[in-house]
């Protein structure tokens, strides 16, 4: 009997084993315990929540390794960290320390602005961030064995997660409805990996599971992405900068399973103290944005 | 014949598929009404500790403890410590099978891998047993199984990866990951006898 370690489909495996489920930023091992105790599928370990990257400024990168190992020391569920957009590195790095999945995310300032990580040179997977479909395919060519559509982190506004999802999705359903001979040109057009184009367009769907991210800040925002359709949440400031974070938190996880129960919604949705304050996007100047990152 | 999945969260999809391409009606239980009318419930892979506190939340775990004691539910990795009566820490179990696990027995995620296993029960299933191709992501084992629970597949060291206990089945690994239906099908043949 061969053992295989690293395959892909392990490093999907374990993305598929998260969906119906969030995953949640944690600056400290104590809210690691709470994100689990709540019902978190993974948490996302960071020296900062988006929204603190923001407003501080500054280069953003990889957290400190000790901080991460003390969060994997504390919970039982899968650790995830994010390392920089090109910084294969800081990748490494994470891998060494053995979390469960790393994030190539843009929302720390990026170490490379032509290329990406080539993914499929690591034995743990990575997720990574899209806006479309296009740019999805383009990450999963590199190896990326998870996608999240971006959003707009830190903001607590719904509304570009809204828009990537939609985007990725009805790419999905139209090529479906459009013969094979205009693939080719299509590919080229949105700068897609052919074969990976061909592959999505015949499972109807991506072939790596696909979560929400950027500006979930409530159960009903959490469900509305699941009925939109995607396969699960991350929620990032949401929980740890509203005001009863341990509640919201087990409120999100809920509307995540019952997403398409009304009842059950509103359930979830009462009493949960102050959200996130909230920054529209419309009102931040186009520099400060963060999903415009990938290439 | 139906047989539902547990969808309080993981990949119960995946279950669902393989259950409908060999021809079983399949259907989503998130709430304790679902299971009427059910005649085996497979528990996917996930997080234990998710399913554990939604099953808690939603007033599940008496309903499945009482389909339990007369019909048949599988567990795949999660849902096999759902299913255990000792995981070695404090989350919501089942208890309905006489088996101790321990989660996370390979290490993180860097340590996942694959592997062909000998599962001679599948005999009931497929005459020529081939063998299993199993997917083990940050898989639990099961380190000591109680009476009446027969040992159905081992690595070649030893530890146990697939465990019965009647209608009760246990697997460390994912067979729903795979194109292979034979460990569906022995599961649906366990639910036909109840």
């Amino acid at each position: 009997m061969e053992q295989e370690l690293g395959t892909f489909t392990v490093k999907k495996g374990l993305a598929q084993m998260l969906k119906g489920g969030v995953i949640m930023d944690v600056v400290t091992p104590e809210h690691a315990r709470i994100a689990e105790d709540a019902g978190a599928v993974a948490v996302m370990a960071l020296e900062r929540v988006p929204a603190d990257i923001r407003a501080d400024g500054g280069v953003a990168r990889m957290s400190d390794p000790e901080l991460i190992l003390k969060i994997m020391d504390t919970v039982s569920i899968p650790v995830m960290a994010k390392c920089r957009i090109g910084h294969f590195v800081e990748a490494q790095i994470l891998e060494a320390i053995g979390v469960d999945y790393i994030d190539e995310s843009e929302v720390l300032t990026p170490a490379d602005e032509q290329h990406h990580i080539y993914k499929h040179n690591f034995k743990i997977p990575f997720v990574c961030g899209c806006r479309n479909l296009g740019e999805a395919l383009r990450r999963i060519g590199e190896g990326a064995a998870m996608m999240r559509t971006k959003g707009e982190a830190g903001t607590g506004d719904v509304v570009e997660a809204v828009r990537h999802a939609r985007s990725v999705l009805g790419e999905i359903h139209r090529i479906q409805n459009r013969p094979e001979e205009e693939m080719m040109a299509y590919a080229k057009e949105i700068g897609a990996p052919y074969e990976v184009l061909m592959e999505t367009r015949a499972l109807g769907r991506l072939p790596v599971v696909n979560f929400a991210a950027g500006g979930i800040a409530t159960p009903a925002d959490a469900a509305l992405m699941m009925q939109i359709g995607v396969d699960g949440v991350f929620v990032g400031s949401g929980i740890f900068k509203s005001g009863d974070p341990a509640r919201r938190a087990a409120a999100i996880v809920k509307a995540v399973t019952h997403y398409n129960d009304p009842y059950v919604l509103a359930e979830v949705s009462r009493n949960l103290g102050e959200p996130m304050v909230g920054r529209q996007i419309s009102a931040i100047p186009e520099g400060e944005l963060l999903a415009g990152r990938g290439w | 014949m139906k047989i539902g999945v547990l969808a309080l969260q993981g990949d119960f999809v995946e279950h669902i598929a393989i259950l409908r391409s060999i021809g079983v009606d399949a259907v989503e239980v998130r709430l304790p009404d679902q299971l009427d009318s059910l005649s085996g419930l497979i528990i996917p892979g996930g997080e234990s500790t998710t399913i554990g506190k939604l099953a808690v939340a939603y007033g599940l775990i008496e309903p499945l403890r009482e389909f339990g004691a007369s019909r048949a539910i599988w567990g795949t990795c999660a849902g096999a410590i759902f299913l255990s009566d000792d995981a070695h820490r404090d989350q919501p179990l089942l208890s309905l099978m006489r088996i101790q696990v321990e989660r996370n027995a390979f290490g993180r995620q860097v340590s996942s891998f694959e592997i062909d296993l000998d599962i001679p029960a599948l005999k009931a299933v497929d005459p020529q047993q081939r063998p299993f191709h199993a997917v083990f992501i940050r898989a639990p084992l099961i380190e000591k199984v109680g009476e009446g629970v027969q040992t159905l597949a081992q690595l070649e060291d030893g530890r146990i990866v697939a465990a019965q206990q009647g209608r009760l089945l246990a697997t460390s690994f994912h067979p729903e990951l795979t194109g292979d239906s034979r460990v569906h099908q022995y599961f649906v043949k366990l639910a036909e006898s109840a």
